[in-house]
């Protein structure tokens, strides 16, 4: 694993990890609160709802990709599950921009590195990890321009 | 018991109406000495988001649960949690969360492990305080600590381990996971990460009764008659059984057998939290697939 990670993510991960414990959550919900609502183009879409098991929060994704090869818009969750929230807000705002490939090359174990085990839980990460594995398959799966 | 109990007649024809409390109830008796309120949910942040008022909260990923070994915290982790938390033995504890009290319920279950007496659940939770436009603070109280007592979590009684499971074959098993868990059809789509099992499917002989199915539109529990019809009409148990409730880490199966234990008034219903994540993952246990509850594997 050689590839540096983008700056944008970097430098979230840097922000959390220079907070106690407790601040780290509180970080995590300014995360949530900064995420724009959902599109009204996909408001009247629940087909693009990417549900999980029945335990887990619903989550949109729907990753757009520029004429420039850039990512936009990677993710969001309803405002009934700020953790999903949060976790689509930090992917959002640390994708946003990248292009497609940076976005593949981004390591499936960031979300471990945010120093969010013991605040939020090792397993209520893996939801976030499983979002950045959904938006790297829609990536790879979308339609050729 | 500190608290008065709700006398909603809602509540009445309920084996133990005691463990409920209507939204309208709690409203009015917040602040009161004795009480107090918990907020246990799925999401670690949305108590953080707005709770209600002088309402602690105790996550059970990172509270509850103990950090290194899949178990509970212990008599000791219980006591200092409690202490923390300005809960004394004899408190009132009315528990609410999101999800339609998975996650209270599950609260609730941990906190009859260690034999808290008075621990109630507030009908509806999140959802309807929040529908019925009920205040909400984002101001986090600051209890004084207490000197909660150790007392020896009982393993015995509510809770049911894979080997409890096994021995247990040929009494009723519950299985409240949706009903494509329950078949063993797995829904997952490709780069979801299998999360927890490795086998799909459900224990042999279990009947299938989605949690869901207790809960009415609003998110209240349904009248006893209708939770009768689901549970006995139709799946055929009688609370003179024995019966182990699971699902997929033990949260859902906690709020079907409150149902069970304080609405039906059963008295012997545990809860096996290895549940699905350990069953489908362990090494020669009897699997079925298919929506039928199947057949006992030959002896």
């Amino acid at each position: 694993m050689s590839t540096a990670l983008p700056a944008s993510l970097a430098g979230i991960r840097d922000d959390f990890l220079a907070l106690e414990q407790r601040e780290r959550l509180q970080l995590l919900l300014e995360f949530a609160n900064g995420l724009p609502e959902l599109p009204e183009r996909y408001r009247e879409h629940p087909d693009l709802l990417e549900r999980g098991e029945e335990c887990q929060s619903p989550v949109f994704i729907f990753t757009e990709v520029d004429d420039a090869g850039r990512v936009h818009r990677p993710a969001t969750a309803p405002k009934e599950a700020p953790t999903t929230r949060g976790f689509a807000s930090i992917l959002a705002q640390g994708i946003e921009g990248l292009t497609v490939e940076e976005v593949l090359e981004l390591p499936a174990d960031f979300p471990g590195t945010l120093g969010l085990d013991e605040a939020v839980s090792p397993l209520r990460l893996r939801g976030m990890g499983g979002m950045l594995g959904r938006i790297k398959r829609q990536l790879r799966e979308r339609p050729a321009a | 018991m500190t608290v008065a109990t709700d006398p909603n007649p809602v509540f009445s024809a309920f084996a133990h109406p005691e463990r409920l409390v209507s939204t309208e109830w709690l409203a009015e008796q917040l602040g009161e000495p004795g009480l107090v309120v918990v907020e246990s949910d799925e999401d670690v942040l949305l108590y953080e988001t707005g709770h209600i008022p002088g309402a602690v909260k105790i996550d059970w990923h990172t509270e509850l649960n103990d950090p290194v070994t899949r178990d509970y915290v212990d008599g000791e982790g219980f006591a200092k949690l409690l202490s923390a938390k300005g809960i004394a033995r004899d408190d009132t504890v009315v528990i609410y969360g999101d999800k339609n009290n998975w996650w209270a319920a599950y609260a609730l279950w941990v906190f009859t492990l260690f034999g808290h007496e008075d621990v109630r659940l507030l009908d509806g939770g999140r959802a309807k305080w929040e529908a019925e436009g009920r205040e909400y603070t984002t101001e986090v109280p600051s209890p004084a600590p207490t000197d909660y007592p150790v007392v020896e979590r009982d393993d015995v009684t509510k809770r049911a381990f894979k080997d409890d499971v096994l021995l247990h074959l040929g009494n009723p098993l519950v299985d409240v996971r949706s009903p494509e868990e329950y078949s063993g059809e797995r829904t997952t789509a490709p780069a979801y990460p299998e999360e927890g099992a490795l086998r799909a499917g459900h224990i042999p002989t279990a009947v299938s009764v989605p949690w869901a199915r207790a809960v009415a539109d609003d998110g209240s529990f349904k009248p006893r008659a209708e939770l009768e019809a689901i549970y006995e009409g139709e799946k055929g148990l009688k609370s003179s059984d024995s019966v182990i409730a699971y699902c997929r880490i033990g949260e859902r199966s906690s709020h079907t057998w409150f149902v069970l234990t304080h609405l039906l008034g059963y008295p012997d219903v545990r809860n096996y939290d290895g549940s699905w994540t350990e069953w489908g993952s362990a090494v020669r246990v009897p699997i079925v697939r298919g929506t039928e509850p199947g057949e006992l594997p030959a002896k």
